[in-house]
């Protein structure tokens, strides 16, 4: 999908491809870790290749090991990684009048591979979608080149990690150089007055909220970071630096 | 090395349905509807909002629990990994530096 010519020949694909090579080393040390932590919770290393290169979504497959291996209900398992999942809903809410333009096998696929930081940078750089096909096809572009080095960093650094699960101790703490990139990410956003409320908001209700089960604790966060930002954007005076330009 | 479980691997594949399934919820139908405009309005602040739920926790919780000590490797590290960022913005340079304070402190003093 992301190596289709349509998208390679364009320069938003490379410039995708760039700016998401910033965080490919944190990506690459979560991937590792997520990939380690697979096989010494439970699964057999080949068990823990297919669900690397099938399931493709990290958090969801950390929740889903212990269950598996503790024999939980098969439902039970699909729940939570579906409630752990619940954020990419809300991206979706957001990135579809980028993509009704393609066929629904096509946008299937980009949703599919479209991670949390491709999401972000792709947010972060096109405030509107495309009013013309050019346009739309350039943005299109620019999620692939994203894509592509999210997909090919996270999914080599994983089958690393399984590989190397007896090398690399846990111990370590590798993994929170993922963090480190996300946070990175997550300065480079707070561009408005407005913004820094939504984070420390949602920061806050996260951490208030942690003892929710199944993640849910991240979308209690965003929702009332939303609520609040858009009370206080009606109430609140025009602020020239505020949230209105970035529609 | 090699086992493969049927039902691991069934619920393997379905969750590789769950995936495509949450990722792609509002591309599955074709049909023309658009979000309320508040709604739009509200989606501006829901990519921060996301990191900042996902990363914060993961710096000031260990088990669900709100940590009591300032002596913990990840407050140094994403203190410096900030420092930086706000200093030279670059997303690496924060990955780099925040790792270069987190391992020394997590490895030598067990913090």
């Amino acid at each position: 999908m992301f190596f289709l010519r349509e998208h390679r020949g364009r320069p938003e694909f490379w410039q995708g491809f760039r700016e998401q090579t910033t965080v490919a080393m944190g990506i690459g040390a979560w991937g590792l870790m997520t990939g380690v932590s697979l096989v010494q919770s439970g699964l057999s290393p080949l068990e823990a290749v297919l669900m690397t290169l099938i399931v493709y979504a990290g958090s969801a497959q950390l929740a889903a090991v212990p269950m598996i291996a503790a024999g939980a209900p098969l439902w039970v398992i699909l729940a939570a990684a579906f409630c752990v999942n619940l954020r990419f809903v809300v991206f979706s809410a957001h990135l579809r009048p980028y993509l009704m333009h393609l066929p629904r096998w096509q946008r299937m696929v980009t949703g599919y591979i479209t991670a949390d930081l491709s999401y972000v940078f792709f947010a972060r750089k096109y405030p509107k979608p495309g009013s013309t096909p050019d346009e739309l096809a350039g943005q299109q572009a620019y999620l692939m080149g994203n894509c592509a080095v999210n997909y090919v960093s996270w999914m080599g650094a994983s089958l690393l990690g399984i590989a190397l699960t007896n090398v690399i101790p846990v111990a370590w703490g590798l993994g929170f150089a993922g963090i480190l990139a996300l946070l990175g990410v997550l300065c480079s956003l707070a561009t408005s007055r407005l913004r820094v409320v939504s984070a420390g908001v949602a920061g806050a209700a996260a951490v208030a909220a942690i003892a929710l089960p199944l993640k849910l604790n991240i979308l209690v966060a965003i929702a009332s970071a939303v609520a609040i930002c858009l009370v206080l954007e009606k109430l609140g005076p025009q602020d020239p630096a505020g949230g209105v330009r970035h529609v | 090395m090699f086992d493969l479980d049927p039902w691991t691997l069934l619920t393997i594949v379905l969750l590789g349905c769950i995936t495509v399934i949450t990722r792609g919820f509002f591309f599955i139908s074709s049909k023309p509807w658009t979000l309320p405009h508040w709604a739009q309005r509200g989606l501006q602040y829901a990519p921060i909002a996301a990191l900042a739920a996902v990363v914060i926790p993961e710096i000031v919780t260990t088990q669900g629990v709100f940590i009591t000590t300032w002596q913990d490797a990840r407050l140094f590290a994403a203190f410096a990994g900030m420092a930086w960022f706000f200093w030279k913005r670059g997303v690496l340079g924060t990955i780099v530096c925040g790792t270069a304070v987190y391992l020394p402190l997590r490895l030598m003093l067990g913090w």
